[in-house]
Parts: C-alpha cells; structure tokens; sequence
C-alpha cells in the first residue's frame, strides 16, 4: 500500500519533471512558488494534526528567503544547493530557540504567539536600513553545481530543483507521519495527559514537530526567494502566514499530495483573481475559503480519505 | 526485602487546605492494594503524589528503594509506575487498535522524541503487545470502534490496557468503576484484576464500592482527612470502627452497596 503511494508520487514527479519545458515560462514560475509554498504547508500540516495552528510560519520563510539572500551578497557562494542548506538550517536555529517558548502554548495563544514573533520579524527588517527596509533587496542567479543557466533555462532549473525538494520532503514527512512521534500528532491533539502517561513528553514532542515545520518553511523561503530574485519584509508578514494557513485549509491535514494540489490550486486562483479583478481579488480567494469550509472541511485531503475508505470497504 | 513503594511523612497542601499529611505506607510487590476513604480524604491526591501529577509539599516517595519524589510523571511512568484516572484518558479519535498501537509503540521502547521520530509506529513488538492486550482485556468486539463512541465500561478498560502497556511493576487504578453500573462492575474487575495478575503487576485502586474492595484487596488503607486512618487486611479495616463512623457508612450511602458496619 504504502509503496504503491510512493509509485504514484514518483511517476507523477516524472511527469512533472518532464512536462516543465513544454509549458509557459509564467506557468512554470507560478508552479515554482507553489512547490515553494507547499513546502511551508507540508510543515503546517505537522502542527495542525496535533492541534496546532501557526499564523507565524512567515517568520521561518523570510529567515529562509533572507540566508540565502544574504549568503549571496556576503560570500559570493551562488550555488542552490548550498542556499537551500544554509536557509534549511538558519530556519531550524530559529524554530529550535523560539520552540522552547511556543511548545509551551496551545490553541488560541500559540496561533498568536507564533503570529506575534513573525511581525517581531517583520518591524525589524522594515528598520533595518542594511537589509533594504520595506524595499527589501534583490537575490542573485543562483548555479546549479557549477551549471549557470540563464533566462528560460534558470526558470526550468529552479522549477525541477523546487521539484526535487518537493519529493524529498514529501517522502520524509510522509515517512515521519508513519513513525512513533508522527503518529503521536492524534494522541497529542486528543490527550495530552494521557501521551504524558506512557512516559513521553509533549512538549519535546511539539517542539520537534515546530523544527521540522520551521526547517520546511526555511526551505520554501530559499526556493521563493531564487525564483522571484528579491526579497523584502513582505515575507514574514501576517498575510503571507494567512496564505499558508489558507493552504492548509484548503489542502487539509491528511495528506502529503493535498499540500502540493492545494498551493498549486491557491497560486492558480489566486493568479486568476488578480488578473479577472485587479481591485477586489481578495473576494474570490473568500469565496473559495468559505466554500471549502463549507462543503469540504477536511480540505482536499479529505476527499482522497473517503476514496480510500470507500475502496477499503469494497474490498472487504 | 525493599517494599515496591514507600511513602514517608507525605504531605500536600493546597493553600490553607492540607489534603494529605503524615502519610507512611510500605507496599510491597505483587500486593493488591484497596484504598478506600470518603470524597476529599486524600485517596487521589496520594495517587496523584506517587505517579508525580502533583508534587508533595513534604515527604518522600521511593520506588524499589529509589527517590521518585517529584520527578515528573511520564519519568515515574518510564520507571515502572503507572495508573488509570477516574475518567478514562484515552484518544476518542481513534479506534481501539490505534490507540493500543499508539500506547504499545512509546511504551515497549524508551527512546527521545528524535529516535522516535525515525522508528516506525507499526513495529512488530507493537503490534504482538497489541494484540495480546485486545485478548487479555477482552477488547476485540471494539477492536475497529472509534473509542470516542465505546461504552463507559470499555473506555476504562482501554485506560486501563494502554496504562499497562508499559509492563509497568506498579499500577495505580484511580476508581476503576466510577460512572459503570452496579451489574457491570465486578464484570470490568474480574477482566482487569485477572490480566493485571497474569502480568504480576503491583495494583492500588481506589474504590467506593466496599464488596469490591473485599473481593479483589488484600489489602485496605482507609483515608480520612488527608490520613490513613486504618490499615490492614480487608476484613480488619472494614471491621475498623473508625472506619465504619468516618467512612463506610458515607461509601454506603453513595454507591448503595451492602453494609459492612
């Protein structure tokens, strides 16, 4: 069963892989930033099914997005793989020293408490003169181990390095849900007394999952920031959280592939909205968050549950 | 031979209200022990003290000859202590099978939350401890049942499997029957005592009920105002004048049970 889903997500990233030079350089570009923004909600994803919502999973993004756009300016080092490390790491430093204080905190304190540290983020980085203010600042060409393609070649480039990463960490995610502390993130959300009973700390427990999320993020950042070229305090701004949040209630918490359909589902509404109405596209992106918690609460993923259950029961 | 527990000069106070004090007890291992007491004696705050819920305000709790005195719970429980509460802590969203399965896989391996992070849920150890504890407390009719939806009397047995899914050496069961009816009770202690035995393991129970406490105790410790008050065979402290004043006669009148006085 399980290497039967592993089958299908490698045959659908040969697909993915294969169809990106076929397809236009803006459609590759918006599915860029979605990988880049799954990346975030896959980590989102760990939060929420022990219960946890984040409004501050910007702050790790723009941690992200600015190591790489740092290390950059600073050392000359372009290369993708080397950004990618550094953001992953500058990401999990950070997730790691905040958690002591967030895995202390549940429900409504925690959600604004992670929002609070994001906004922190964001004063700090609109008055930093050095890092560009509000204008923020623009990231170089990244290489590719020594290969520094240009133009429509950088797009696909990123696009299958995105790509990638976005398997690497659909896999590694997919494998922690199956392990003792992924699988505890029920248990966490629906008694805590009880984990703490068979000898397991929920706090430790909370604080990996806020690393490992943090460390996703950071990763998205790095991606999002080589694929747009720039940077600025925008990143770690509440409305970016709210849009991974959004993500995630429209992917839902069951599944690895929702988070990848979702923000490519969110990017291309998005896109959509802006260019059918300039002013006002924030009223369709409501409308379609109102109609997913209406009519599919569960997100995207809830819909691949069901198939899966009705398939079960028909095999018995 | 080290009682399993010790408990010296215990002592917990909550503001001005002391709910525990002076309390000395030796267990020793294998022991069934019953403590019994009216409702604010003490009985779940000495429970709540030895399986470190709450830290005594003075005293000390040893553990086969170890100091477990405030360390925190899933400590004690890593070490071989562990309990049931008086209402079942169990996961509602999930069956009955994944909440042994959850229970089965922290319990049998003591690792950090990063090794657990990279060990599989579905282990074989798991899975054989799942199983043979459905068997042992007849929960395969519930195997598939979502445990929010389980009668009272099976969630407490679920409480009480997942508790004892550790191989624990000590069990404290916090009433084990509260909230079941009067039919069903000695059914639920029959399963329970019988597969606590097979595991030789050390119980404690709190029960209202004074039947069984003489059928399944070996031993009784009576509370009354934060103290034990009397401590012996069934027989002897159900027989304890004391006790039928200060406490018999109010379990009497609360659960409805035979008199003993």
């Amino acid at each position: 069963m399980a290497g039967g889903k592993y089958l299908l997500g490698g045959l659908l990233f040969i697909v993915a892989a294969a169809v990106g030079p076929f397809l236009p350089a803006w459609l590759i570009s918006l599915l860029t930033i979605s990988l880049a923004s799954a990346l975030v909600v896959l980590g989102l994803i760990l939060l929420w099914r022990a219960g946890l919502v984040s409004f501050g999973q910007a702050l790790y993004y723009a941690i992200g997005a600015y190591a790489v756009a740092l290390m950059m300016r600073w050392t000359g080092i372009h290369d993708a793989f080397v950004a990618v490390i550094v953001a992953a790491l500058a990401a999990a430093l950070t997730a790691y020293l905040v958690g002591f204080l967030l895995a202390r905190y549940r429900e409504i304190f925690f959600a604004m408490l992670s929002l609070a540290l994001s906004m922190i983020l964001y004063g700090v980085l609109v008055k930093t003169e050095a890092l560009g203010s509000t204008d923020g600042f623009n990231v170089s060409t990244p290489t590719f181990l020594g290969y520094a393609p240009h133009g429509f070649a950088l797009t696909i480039a990123l696009y299958w390095f995105a790509l990638a990463l976005g398997a690497v960490a659909a896999m590694c995610v997919s494998a922690y849900m199956q392990s003792v502390a992924g699988a505890l993130a029920v248990p966490v959300r629906d008694n805590e007394i009880r984990v703490e009973y068979l000898g397991v700390s929920v706090t430790k427990l909370i604080h990996l999952k806020l690393v490992i999320a943090g460390t996703l993020a950071g990763v998205g950042g790095a991606v999002a920031a080589m694929s747009i070229s720039h940077v600025d305090p925008a990143m770690s701004y509440w409305t970016t959280s709210g849009g991974f949040v959004f993500i995630t209630i429209l992917a839902g918490a069951g599944s690895v592939a929702a988070a990848f359909i979702g923000s490519i589902l969110f990017e291309l509404v998005r896109t959509a909205s802006v260019a059918l109405m300039p002013g006002t596209w924030q009223l369709i992106l409501g409308t379609v968050l109102l109609l997913t918690i209406l009519f599919v609460p569960g997100g995207l993923a809830s819909l691949f549950v069901r198939r899966r259950k009705v398939a079960g029961e028909g095999a018995q | 031979m080290t009682p399993v527990i010790s408990v010296r000069d215990l002592q917990k106070t909550f503001g001005s209200v002391v709910a525990a004090r002076d309390i000395n007890v030796d267990i020793p291992a294998l022991q069934t022990v019953g403590i019994i007491g009216a409702n604010g004696a003490g009985k779940t705050t000495f429970v709540n003290m030895i399986t470190g819920h709450i830290r005594p305000s003075s005293g000390s709790i040893f553990f086969a000859g170890k100091d477990v005195t405030g360390l925190p719970s899933r400590t004690i429980c890593r070490m071989g202590i562990s309990r049931s509460f008086q209402v079942a802590q169990i996961f509602p969203s999930l069956t009955v099978y994944e909440n042994m399965c959850a229970a089965a896989a922290i319990a049998r391996t003591n690792a950090s939350v990063v090794r657990y992070a990279l060990m599989p849920l579905l282990n074989e150890a798991a899975i054989a401890e799942t199983e043979e504890a459905i068997k042992l407390f007849q929960l395969s009719k519930y195997r598939n049942a979502q445990a929010a939806t389980l009668p009272q009397g099976v969630r407490k047995l679920l409480d009480i499997a997942m508790a004892v899914a550790g191989r624990p050496q000590v069990l404290l069961l916090d009433e084990p029957t509260s909230g079941i009816s009067v039919e069903e009770k000695y059914d639920l202690m029959e399963i329970v005592m019988g597969a606590l035995k097979s595991r030789k393991v050390t119980v404690l129970f709190v029960e209202h009920d004074m039947e069984l406490v003489e059928r399944f105790a070996e031993r009784v410790l009576a509370f009354y105002d934060g103290t034990v008050i009397s401590d012996g065979s069934p027989a002897e402290v159900l027989g304890d004048p004391r006790v039928q004043e200060l406490i018999t006669g109010h379990a009497i009148a609360r659960s409805g049970s035979v008199a003993h006085a």
